[in-house]
């Protein structure tokens, strides 16, 4: 197990290295001169020049490459262009907690309602319940956030008033914070839940044709003897790795909604950081997403390994 | 008689979107208390289906429409499933085929079989716990304690079955329903596995029903059987007038098709014409009479099911006939051309594959991850086959055989080894071979299911085939000619060329399958295990088919087989294979009548005969898990029912001749290894 | 044909799923020559009406008339993620392909980058490489391309995978075909079945992306009517105008649906469970 988790820890790290380099190299193909971007049209060619060399943009790629890599896992994130120029690691870090306190509250709200529908949609299925949540699912699973996040705020802000439009971060208290993030929330919860109703709903099915069922009921056991001593344990293995998964996509996911709801979250900052070409901050934004993303992947095969004796005893 | 169980005019339907559809018809079966009782039938004759819905246990889309289950004279079929669990596992247990898929995955093994103790008999954890160690012991494992603590994968095959049968007995229940429990094992283990259900079945006195295909198993178990066909009920009756006095032309059809274990003259094995009708497509008369050699015209009406002498049924409109001797059916086999021992002793090579070695290494990141090592999967092998006959490649799972056939026909590269095909050297790179070689050494491989392009017609197939190993170009006329010529060589009509793999039986596929092999002029086919995956009475045909083109095409065969009956029809010389080496070779008559390594002795003592009369000497092994052979010595010495000492277990073993081209890997000198034999012998006859 | 159509009549939401991506696709292709206005007219006069006779969709705060501009639309959020998925399809099988067959060293290293391209959050990544190369039509499909090219891959694969033991491919071999001939005769056949399920998915989540691409402003660019932007833009003035917002919403919310439902039959008739993500 130990062996286990010190590889999988070194994947994470490769995989990470990897991806920065994407990130690095995707970020140095924007267009525009950097330098000019940071002083402006009016700066003199002698500010442009000195500005270059303190931010090393005349050294070759690949030493830019590592000073940034470096930098960045020391904790050194850099300055964001804009004005002020304010230190980058503090605004992420404060988006970052923004964004998942808003994760945490959306797989609060969709965890267990999914995963009790989509058992409930196994052990009747083909039943009318069942289609009506396999429809209900299909039709909700891909739609995007922003015609359901508009929709809620339609409803429930503008028409019966009981939450507000847009959340933000300064709340005054608990309930008020709860009263800001639910429609965001729900809204993120729409994927996540039809997402994982659907996931746990075929786990069920098809654990139920193995035939270890079988031989549980033919020991004896009732019908929920039978699930919950036996199937449900098995079936909801898989569905532990897409909560953790769904946990890491959420951070990066939550773009849109933060964006209708005009949420100060990591996905605001990131496409602020586009519209201002803002490259420092957007590489800070992107790497934290992913960091955040492959750690839920971790954690999802470690509890995965935990809890499945088959890995577990490799 | 008083029966535990007693089933009368059951028949089961399955709905499907074409309406409900008959799956067994009519059936009545009775056992003893104490009897074990063979149900037997060829897959799809609903002989699982049967099995389990005599636990009124069935499939959400299946019902019972007609007839009555009594256990203990209680009529099950109207039960509702609250009083059905009260029976199942306490009453009635089963025992099922696949035990690992059957165990779950995620449960110790002592809890799941000490959860009956705890539903039906109240008992507290702790002391289900003792309970089910002890079934453990029961079932024969050294360390029940450390065994109870394990995951079901932590177990070899063998082991899962027996948790499975100490889980199936822990509440003594009085009826045991075994749905083919030996059918993935290999044959030492079956046989051990067999062994401990006779014994436990006389112990507690339960009533067993044992389904299976294999009727050499029911034999030597069984009392009494029931054969079922296309749904119905044959013939059922006391096991030794069953397989010595067959009176349905089915069961002696299907006993006379059986490749058994003795040696004589070169004959073809006797078959049965066609395939079992699906269930659609059952005739409304006797079900068997499309095949039956004996059929007539009153076989288009149903024959009644009628009492022949002491609970022994029959349903044949002619069995009177046939146990009066006015109606013989056919089953003398034509006699074949023989190999005589100059042909097989003396014939130049045809292949000969040297010093064989193979390493599976894992690599890659993910092996690393996963830290999987590298298995020696062949060691050191050599293999020789000669000019028009056939070696039999013999092992159980794991011995490495499919590898070393691989190895020969290119798909994998050895490490080390050279290989000659008609003495001229062989590349090990299939890409470096040219279509000279490539057209004279072909493979069949094991399941036909995954042997023909699925999206293409038989035609086709052939066709590229004929194509691409001819030695010039072929006019489209030709390669049709040849197609039909190939189709008629394996007894198919040339309408099989327009079908597709789907439309197609399992042993029609294998036909096509041969006649891909046979689309050049092979001087060698390598056939790794082509008839395991088919029903007994298409077996027999296939093996024909196999020997009558090797006189006609004079070709040599390597045919890798785990069926040591199958592997002595058709071959002319033996190997036997033992975790990666070769463990003993020889004619098919030295190996078999004085069969010398200890591994060989064992392996043929746990064949099942398919006739009750003849009770070989048995001898069972121990099972090892597959990571923890031994590196040193002997590699079977933990095994070994022979071993002399640590040499065994320090000593590579050396390659003796014992004479006559008879070959033996053993650390015992030959003259002991023969002396005991002899005793064997001595031993089963007066046995 | 014939028995497609009667497997479509036994599954009536199939068929409501191809009902509704025939009639976008039909508005796709014909779309722009039944509209009453451009998508850019400034119907003088005539801003901020409600649906009509006249203006079935109303008309936007600009006075453009929404039916039209919803109309013109069709043409992207149809046209751009089925160009997407056509090459995601194409270089993902054709990659996957390769792979599979091939395993080895080239299978780990590509499959390693695959996998840690597939690490970062797919809207993420499509924002900095728009950023990078600018949003433009071409753009996006590139983009999302290259987004959808390691699923597809990995898919195709592991079909490969599974097939490329089977007997009939080691027959092959045995008789001498090129691996070109096994790639594209022998393993491409077993492989379709999944392709057409993952490029049904593809295609609805390609749909996905770049109707929250152009709500985000990194889609098409103005004037161009993409139902994203259009939904963005219509929130400014919901009060007045809800109809500007709702009937591009609900085109994109009918659209996915459909094609969800489609993709989900198709997964049943043909049998194939893909992995769902």
């Amino acid at each position: 197990m130990m062996r286990f988790l010190i590889r999988r820890i070194a994947l994470l790290a490769l995989t990470l290295l990897i991806t920065s380099v994407i990130v690095f190299a995707l970020t140095q193909l924007l267009p525009g001169d950097v330098a000019r971007l940071i002083l402006g049209r009016e700066a003199s060619q002698e500010a442009l020049d000195n500005l270059r060399v303190q931010l090393g943009l005349n050294d070759p790629i690949p030493v830019q490459y590592w000073n940034w890599l470096t930098g960045f896992v020391s904790g050194d994130w850099g300055r964001s262009f804009t004005s002020g120029s304010p230190p980058i690691r503090p605004l992420v870090m404060e988006r970052l907690g923004n964004s998942l306190r808003l994760a945490a509250l959306a797989l609060i709200f969709s965890v267990p309602l999914s995963i009790i529908l989509g058992a409930l949609a196994a052990l009747r299925e083909q039943s009318p319940l069942d289609s009506v949540i396999s429809l209900a699912t299909l039709a909700v699973v891909g739609l995007p956030e922003f015609v359901t996040g508009l929709a809620l705020i339609n409803i429930f802000a503008l028409g019966l008033g009981w939450f507000p439009a847009s959340a933000s971060a300064n709340a005054e208290s608990l309930g008020d914070l709860l009263r800001q993030l639910t429609l965001p929330a729900i809204t993120a919860s729409f994927v996540l839940v039809a997402y994982i109703v659907r996931l746990t709903r075929a786990g069920v099915i098809e654990e139920l044709k193995k035939p270890y069922v079988r031989t549980a009921t033919l020991k004896g056991l009732s019908r929920g003897e039978v699930l919950t001593g036996h199937v449900l344990g098995n079936a909801l293995l898989p569905t532990i790795t897409v909560i953790a998964i769904s946990f890491g996509w959420l951070i990066g996911g939550l773009v849109v909604i933060e964006n209708v709801f005009s949420y100060p979250g990591l996905g605001r900052l990131m496409t602020t950081a586009i519209e201002r070409k803002d490259i420092p901050l957007m590489q800070a934004v992107v790497m934290v997403t992913i960091f955040f993303y492959a750690v839920a992947n971790l954690v999802a095969d470690l509890l995965y390994a935990l809890l499945n004796p088959r890995i577990r005893l490799e | 008689m008083t029966w535990l169980i007693e089933a009368r005019g059951v028949s089961i339907d399955y709905r499907t979107d074409a309406g409900w559809i008959n799956a067994v018809r009519d059936i009545d079966l009775t056992i003893a208390p104490g009897e074990i009782h063979g149900l037997v039938g060829e897959s799809g004759s609903g002989k699982s289906t049967l099995a389990l819905a005599l636990m009124r246990y069935l499939a959400p889309n299946a019902r019972i429409s007609a007839g009555r289950i009594l256990f203990d004279g209680d009529d099950l079929v109207p039960k509702p499933a609250e009083a059905m669990r009260k029976l199942w596992g306490k009453q009635i247990a089963l025992v099922p085929q696949d035990s690992l898929a059957a165990l779950n995955p995620s449960h110790r093994i002592g809890d799941q079989i000490a959860e009956i103790a705890r539903v039906h008999d109240g008992l507290s954890p702790s002391a289900a716990h003792k309970l089910a160690v002890e079934m453990l012991r029961r079932v024969h494992f050294n360390d029940p304690e450390g065994a109870a603590r394990r995951y079901p994968h932590q177990l070899s095959g063998g082991m899962q079955q027996r948790a499975m049968i100490a889980m199936a007995l822990i509440a003594r229940p009085r009826l045991l329903i075994l749905d083919e429990p030996t059918t993935s094992l290999d044959v030492t283990t079956e046989a051990a596995i067999i062994d401990l259900i006779h014994d436990l079945i006389h112990e507690t006195q339960a009533a067993a029903l044992f389904v299976t295909h294999n009727l050499g198993l029911v034999a030597q178990l069984c009392d009494r059987v029931t054969v079922l066909y296309a749904g119905e009920v044959m013939a059922s009756g006391g096991v030794s007038a069953m397989f010595t006095r067959p009176l349905h032309p089915y069961t002696i059809s299907l006993l006379a098709s059986l490749p058994r274990p003795i040696r004589g003259t070169e004959t073809r094995l006797s078959t049965i014409e066609g395939v079992a009708p699906a269930p659609t497509q059952r005739p409304a008369g006797c079900v068997f009479a499309p095949r039956c050699p004996a059929a007539v015209s009153i076989c288009d009406q149903k024959p009644p099911i009628e009492t022949v002498g002491e609970g022994h049924l029959i349903r044949c409109h002619r069995w009177r006939e046939i146990e009066t001797g006015a109606l013989i059916i056919e089953t003398a086999p034509t006699a074949l051309e023989p190999n005589t021992l100059d042909d097989v002793l003396l014939a130049p090579y045809t292949l000969k594959a040297i010093h064989l070695h193979k390493t599976f290494r894992r690599g890659g990141i993910r092996a690393w991850l996963m830290g999987k090592r590298g298995t020696k999967a062949v060691d050191d092998v050599s293999l020789s086959v000669r000019s028009r006959s056939t070696l039999g490649l013999v092992g159980e799972s794991g011995s490495g055989k499919t590898t070393a056939a691989r190895l020969i026909a290119g798909l994998e590269t050895p490490d080390e080894g050279t290989l000659e095909l008609l003495e001229m050297p062989l590349s090990s790179n299939l890409r470096a071979r040219p279509v000279e070689t490539l057209r004279r050494l072909q493979m069949v491989f094991q399941n036909p299911n995954d042997s023909l392009n699925p999206y293409r017609s038989v035609g086709a197939a052939l066709a590229r085939s004929i194509r691409r190993l001819s030695e010039t170009k072929l006019s489209s006329v030709e390669v049709e000619r040849r197609v039909k010529a190939l189709l008629a060589a394996v007894r198919l009509s040339s309408d099989y060329a327009k079908c597709y793999p789907t439309e197609l039986s399992g042993g029609e596929k294998q036909r096509v399958a041969i006649a891909r092999a046979f689309a050049a002029d092979p001087a060698l086919v390598i056939a790794d295990e082509p008839t395991s995956a088919l029903d007994a009475s298409v077996q027999s045909a296939v093996l024909n088919l196999l020997k009558d083109l090797r006189v006609q095409r004079g070709v040599s065969y390597l045919f890798i087989s785990h069926d040591l009956n199958a592997v002595s029809y058709l071959a002319d010389w033996i190997a036997v294979m033992y975790r990666g080496q070769i463990v003993e070779e020889g004619t098919v008559d030295d190996v078999y009548g004085f069969p010398s390594h200890p591994y060989t002795e064992a392996l043929i003592s746990a064949i099942p005969n398919p006739d009750p009369t003849i009770r070989t000497r048995r001898i069972r092994l121990n099972e090892e898990p597959d990571d923890q052979i031994p590196t040193v010595g002997c590699r079977f010495h933990r095994r070994c029912p022979r071993k002399i000492g640590a040499l065994c277990e320090t000593d590579a073993p050396p390659w003796r001749d014992a004479g006559g081209q008879h070959f033996i890997r053993c650390h015992i000198p030959i003259e002991e290894l023969r002396a005991v034999q002899s005793e064997n012998t001595l031993m089963t006859e007066s046995g | 044909m014939g028995r497609l159509i009667s497997t479509l009549t036994r599954q009536p939401l199939t068929l409501i799923g191809a009902i509704i991506v025939g009639i976008f696709i039909l508005m796709a292709v014909f779309g722009p020559m039944v509209a009453p206005y451009r998508y850019d007219t400034l119907i003088r006069g005539a801003a901020r009406q409600p649906p009509s006779s006249a203006h079935l969709f109303g008309t936007d705060r600009l006075g453009r008339d929404v039916f039209s501009r919803v109309l013109w639309g069709a043409r992207e959020i149809v046209g751009l993620p089925a160009l997407t998925t056509a090459l995601s399809v194409f270089f993902g099988s054709a990659l996957g392909l390769f792979i599979g067959y091939r395993g080895g060293w080239i299978d780990e290293v590509v499959s390693r980058i695959m996998d840690s391209l597939l690490a970062i959050p797919a809207l993420i990544l499509a924002l900095v490489m728009l950023a990078t190369i600018g949003a433009s039509q071409i753009g996006i499909v590139i983009v999302i391309a290259i987004l959808y090219t390691p699923i597809v891959a990995r898919v195709v694969r592991s079909v490969v995978l599974s097939l490329r033991s089977m007997g009939y491919i080691e027959a092959a071999k045995l008789r001498g075909e090129s691996d070109f001939y096994i790639l594209f005769r022998e393993l491409l056949p077993g492989v379709l079945p999944a392709l057409v399920v993952e490029g049904a998915l593809r295609f609805s989540y390609a749909i996905f992306l770049t109707a929250s691409l152009g709500f985000l402003g990194l889609g098409v660019q103005p004037p161009s009517p993409d139902w994203g932007r259009m939904v963005n833009e219509a929130r400014d003035s919901y009060t007045q105008t809800p109809w500007a917002l709702w009937a591009p919403a609900g085109a994109i919310a009918l659209l996915i649906i459909g094609v969800n439902l489609l993709s989900d039959g198709l997964r049943r008739i043909l049998r194939y469970e893909s992995s769902l993500v």
